[in-house]
């Protein structure tokens, strides 16, 4: 069971393009959240390097690729920021860039729909909850 | 309690105190600079003991393999074993020659007495016999019998006080590097590059600047010189007959204040980029000097659709003296750093 849903996610990664897309997608999706007023302090980094590698890090994992996130992790990861008041409405406005940025680099819909599901499922965690 | 121990002596560390601060305070010389994990001058080995992994972030992996780490940014868990950096590191240099690019800028030329491999616009920790250290970018080309540094006289400063006011040609002192990611990388010659800095962030662009035109760097290279007024813009004659010389070159020097005169642009540096380059996706950067500015500026230009690859930032950390010094130093940028 476990390796026919790690096959199944793999395909998708693979489907959307694998490590070069994700490459390809960073930058547009830190640009766009950072760009965008209601969830950039959140992404504010001096480092923005790491800030990227994190965000890669993130698009590799909603897109079913190899990940060494778990759901721990996101809850840890991202406590701070809930303490600062991180809610729906900013985990919102991030899937929006999301589904914007693979909408652009022309993955097609029915794949970007199983990102947003996988994104969506990771909700709970990110809002430690 | 962690504990360090060096030269047989054990040295307690207080909640959250680094390897450097804790030896500062148990009167050890351990030369530093910015305190920041960013110019490597209080580079050391472990002998024994676990060294963090952020206390080795941006070394060489030869450095990192032999227990090199960065003992400002060194906070270990239990008892280490460490040593100074040491001679086998270190290069001695003679100061070659003094020359006054302007009024607060002062080129040093260093010859080295063994080769030091370096891409221009690296820097080097320079270590003086006292022990006193501070970083400077390399502005020379690596097949120039010289180092080229430039400095910033700065209020209070020591380095740049001694290099200003006492420092002779003949002086011996000690290099250590090089560091830093900000160099040209040849290749794409035709891909449109766009250096920028304040003060003597000129430095590395200037190194830069001349390594690309040697490797025949085709495309446009555009560079923008920021200072507060006319009298810290430097090397403008050298930069204007390379402009002269290389069609695809723009010199632009930009004051923040000051008269609107031929050949310098009155206006904030982030603004004079964004009128000349209002598209710069596809484009290689670099900016070099304050660190504000420069992380600004990165930011801006990221957004504007340049590559975060292909984006290099080297802000120029202050030095910062350990807490119980008090403010002695009140460092700026070039003293400071680089």
């Amino acid at each position: 069971m476990s390796t026919n849903v790690a096959e199944k996610k793999s395909s998708l990664y693979e489907q959307i393009g694998g490590e070069p897309a994700m490459e390809a997608a960073v930058d547009l999706f830190y640009r766009k959240v950072l760009s965008d007023e209601r969830i950039s302090h959140f992404f504010e980094d001096v480092d923005m390097e790491r800030q990227s590698a994190k965000q890669k890090a993130f698009l590799t994992m909603v897109c079913g690729g190899p990940s060494a996130y778990s759901g721990k992790d996101m809850r840890k990861g991202h406590a701070h920021l809930v303490q600062r008041g991180l809610n729906d409405t900013h985990f919102d406005a991030v899937v929006e860039h999301l589904s914007a940025t693979l909408l652009e680099l022309g993955v097609a819909k029915p794949l970007v729909e199983q990102v947003l599901a996988i994104a969506g499922g990771a909700r709970a965690d990110v809002l430690d909850r | 309690m962690a504990r360090v121990k060096l030269e047989g002596q054990w040295y307690g560390l207080d909640e959250g105190e680094s390897v450097l601060d804790g030896l500062l305070r148990g009167g050890v010389r351990v030369p530093h600079s910015c305190r920041a994990g960013a110019c490597q001058s209080c580079l050391m080995r472990a002998e024994g003991g676990a060294v963090p992994a952020k206390a080795q972030v941006g070394l060489k992996e030869t450095l990192k393999a032999r227990g090199y780490f960065l003992s400002c940014a060194c906070h270990p868990e239990g008892d280490l074993e460490v040593a100074g950096a040491g001679a086998e590191l270190r290069v001695p240099a003679r100061i070659a020659t003094l020359e006054r690019l302007s009024d607060s800028v002062l080129c040093v030329r260093l010859r080295p007495e063994k080769p030091l491999e370096y891409r221009a616009g690296q820097y080097v920790s320079l270590i003086r016999a006292d022990g006193l250290a501070r970083s400077y970018s390399l502005a020379s080309q690596p097949h120039e019998d010289t180092l080229e540094l430039h400095v910033r006289r700065t209020a209070g400063g020591r380095m740049s006080g001694w290099l200003f006011d006492e420092a002779r040609p003949g002086d011996a002192l000690e290099l250590q590097g090089p560091a830093g990611e900000c160099f040209y990388v040849p290749g794409r010659p035709e891909q449109p590059l766009l250096l920028a800095g304040t003060g003597t962030g000129l430095a590395p662009l200037y190194g830069i600047l001349q390594d690309a035109l040697s490797h025949g760097h085709t495309g446009p290279i555009w560079l923008f010189h920021g200072a507060l007024e006319p009298s810290g813009l430097y090397l403008v004659e050298e930069l204007r007959a390379l402009q002269s010389c290389y069609s695809q070159f723009q010199y632009r020097p930009c004051v923040l204040k000051g008269q609107e005169r031929v050949g310098v642009t009155v206006g904030a540096l982030d603004a004079v980029i964004k009128e000349a380059c209002p598209r710069p996706a596809g484009w290689r950067a670099w900016l070099c000097g304050d660190p504000s500015l420069v992380l600004s500026l990165r930011k801006k230009l990221f957004l504007a659709g340049l590559s975060l690859k292909d984006l290099h930032a080297d802000a120029f950390l202050p030095s910062t003296p350990p807490p119980q010094e008090g403010v002695e130093v009140s460092g700026r940028a070039s003293d400071a750093s680089r």
